[in-house]
């Protein structure tokens, strides 16, 4: 039996994919958004100087860091429905989705934080600026600038991640695959297609992180400096 | 079935975790053989094998593991072949890890100093000589702890090879649940175990990063 | 309330700087032992001495950046060595150079001169950047305005770094070593804003290893030895000095 592929009913469906794509944009979006704030107070909370907060936010970025997302996403699943809240599955991806990606940035903006030198903060402390003005203007942004790059990279692999969110059938483009595979029995040639789109999807995702930085980054775009 | 936790379940977990490290070590070794060979082909003198190589790693770079999964499972039921677990599994880690493992390779390649291969080039040693005596072995080097850093996420990714029933860890976790329905409790237990099994390889990649960058200087 | 900590009235002849019997340790290591001296309204001192004398540290403990383990120093009214001292406050009372210029990379010029200015004394952004252009020309980089400054030598970013310092209109000013980490030749602009402020009456106190330059701009040379002041006093000293020490200093040149 030779191998036939016929992908005009997948494509039929295109709908649907887009639907599913959609979704996952939206969810990624959500937990970049959210990740990155608890990036920025995360990497702060490690560096600063109170022991206690630094073991905290250590042992979050360690346990997320070192368990699957298949495994954090059923403990958010079933953790929240055992205190007795019930939530949407885009609520359940989009927290766990979070959560997961908060700790891969604290760890990124941390390195970022400590990478400012130590004159740096010295020359705003000389002209009288306060620490949270010395952590916002002098390592915040510079800091993010830094490993911007990585940061990019850690969030299309976020977006990628998120196809996990659709074994607690979050709608997002895998579970719309799933759903279309087993209408269609078109199983390998609807996961070609899902493939391409994810594929499409990281590059729209790097291009517009590419586009944000040059917004963020003023020096970058006047100079042409490579991140 | 039902009833309470025993140590039947727990031995059946243990069974679990063998296989995770076990699917680990299969793709560690495929991935890795396959990986070393695109980290060649990434700084290949044709043009169009460095294509070929680069296509490979942007394509399985920006697709989901999971979908990688489902690919092999059904792509090798399409070719008529005998659908096993085992085999979609290790054939996806593999596909997957050598892209990743490639480029990380890759990376260690190039941060060998221009000088050495320049130097190698005046003692007349043929490309392939060039490359296994001299750039190489010193790329090891550089290789080893971000390898060592993403075996960590090797093992992590074997989770998703439970959608293509797979028996790991997590599927496991997943059978017990369906007797058991104490989810919380099941998922709580695997955390543990893959936490266990990834936190001292995270512990030892950053104990070799730190002692590289110690030593850098004389190697410079 | 600690009444001393900030005395709006300062007597017009008590000294802007004044260190008495400081001591100062890193473990062991002790660095300042049991250093004074003063410096008046309008005057410039230039501490010298070999590396590891404790000269930079002096004058970093001026400016809070080291704590002391004893003695009393005293700026601009403020007693720098009381824990509950208001550091922000002192430090727009008081500018830093240091030797690696420590300019914001991320920031254009203007933007680099603006931030404290703004940020810290809530100057209106407008009248910022007027400020700005005014402490540029005061250091001939007028044209630098909107430049990063890895678009500057090292040479217009230590006088970018001076006018950044100087746009907080502080009471003296501090320089750390600022031309050692230039090349030879830039070094003249650098100095040569130096001895302009010193003109205009700028309080300042320099640590730095340009014998000619101390010569020329000192009302007091403070030469350190060992943790010690050594030798002090008018910049007539380096031409006879009535230490060996301090001769053979000058001999050698560093």
């Amino acid at each position: 039996m030779g191998l036939v592929l016929d992908f005009s009913v997948v494509l039929d469906r295109w709908q649907a994919l887009l639907d599913g794509a959609t979704l996952t944009l939206q969810l990624a979006f959500i937990a970049v958004v959210c990740g990155a704030a608890i990036g920025v107070f995360g990497a702060i909370g490690r560096r600063g100087g109170n022991v206690l907060v630094e073991r905290l936010c250590g042992a979050y970025v360690e346990a997320i860091r070192n368990t699957p997302l298949l495994v954090q996403i059923f403990l958010v699943y079933f953790g929240l429905s055992s205190l007795g809240l019930q939530f949407s599955a885009f609520t359940v991806a989009a927290v766990a989705l979070t959560i997961n990606v908060g700790a891969y940035t604290t760890e990124i903006m941390r390195a970022g934080f400590d990478s400012i030198h130590k004159g740096q903060i010295e020359a705003a402390e000389g002209l009288g600026l306060s620490r949270a003005q010395i952590y916002w203007h002098v390592i915040i942004w510079p800091g993010i600038e830094r490993v911007y790059p990585a940061l990019t990279s850690q969030f299309v692999l976020l977006m990628l991640a998120s196809s996990v969110t659709s074994q607690i059938s979050a709608e997002e483009l895998t579970a719309v695959a799933n759903y279309i595979q087993s209408e269609t029995y078109r199983s390998f040639e609807t996961y070609i297609v899902v493939a391409l789109i994810y594929v499409a999807l990281s590059f729209i995702m790097r291009f517009g992180f590419w586009l944000l930085g040059l917004a963020l980054f003023p020096r970058r775009r006047r100079l042409g400096t490579p991140l | 079935m039902g009833g309470a936790l025993n140590i039947n379940h727990l031995l059946f977990l243990g069974h679990g975790a063998l296989w995770t490290i076990g699917l680990s070590a299969i793709a560690l070794v495929g991935g890795g053989s396959f990986g070393f060979l695109i980290a060649l082909g990434r700084v290949s003198p044709s043009r169009a094998v460095r294509l070929l190589a680069a296509t490979y790693v942007q394509l399985i770079q920006g697709t989901p593991l999971l979908v990688i999964m489902f690919l092999s499972f059904f792509g090798l039921a399409a070719l008529g072949l005998n659908i096993s677990p085992l085999l979609a599994a290790g054939a996806s880690m593999t596909i997957f890890v050598a892209a990743y493992l490639g480029e990380i390779w890759r990376g260690c390649i190039e941060a060998v100093p221009k000088q050495q291969w320049e130097a190698a080039e005046g003692l007349a040693l043929s490309r392939s000589q060039r490359m296994v005596k001299v750039i190489l072995p010193q790329a090891i080097r550089l290789a080893t702890p971000p390898t060592v850093g993403f075996m960590v996420q090797i093992v992590k990714n074997t989770s998703l090879a439970s959608v293509v029933g797979f028996v790991e860890l997590t599927r496991s976790g997943q059978i017990i649940n369906n007797s058991l329905f104490e989810p919380f409790i099941i998922y709580s237990i695997i955390a543990v175990v893959y936490f266990s099994l990834c936190y001292p390889l995270s512990r030892l990649s950053r104990r070799l990063e730190r002692s590289a960058l110690q030593k850098k200087p004389a190697l410079a | 309330m600690n009444a001393h900590v900030n005395p709006p009235s300062v007597p017009p002849n008590a000294p802007v700087v004044a260190l008495r019997n400081v001591h100062k340790s890193f473990g062991s290591l002790k660095v300042l032992d049991g250093v004074s001296f003063t410096v008046g309204r309008g005057e410039v001192t230039v501490l010298i001495g070999r590396s590891g004398s404790g000269k930079s540290t002096a004058l970093r403990c001026i400016d809070r950046f080291e704590t002391i383990d004893g003695g009393e120093i005293e700026v601009c009214g403020r007693r720098v060595d009381d824990a509950g001292l208001d550091v922000r406050a002192l430090r727009q009372d008081v500018g830093i150079v240091f030797q690696s210029y420590n300019l914001f990379p991320h920031l254009t010029i203007e933007e680099n001169i603006t931030l404290a200015p703004h940020a810290v004394k809530k100057v209106p952004k407008a009248e910022a950047r007027a400020l700005a252009a005014k402490v540029l020309a005061q250091v001939g980089l007028e044209e630098k305005l909107h430049a990063y400054p890895e678009q500057l030598s090292g040479g217009q970013q230590q006088r970018a770094a001076i006018a950044r310092s100087l746009a907080m209109q502080p009471k003296v000013m501090l320089f750390d070593e600022v031309t050692s980490a230039l090349d030879p030749e830039l070094t003249g602009e650098v100095l040569k804003v130096i001895e302009a402020l010193a003109a205009e009456g700028m309080t300042m106190v320099l640590v730095t290893h340009e014998m000619s330059f101390a010569r020329g701009i000192a009302d007091q040379v403070v030469f350190m030895h060992k943790g010690k002041v050594h030798e002090a006093g008018p910049a007539g000293i380096l031409s006879s000095p009535s230490t060996p020490e301090l001769a053979q200093f000058v001999g050698t040149g560093f």
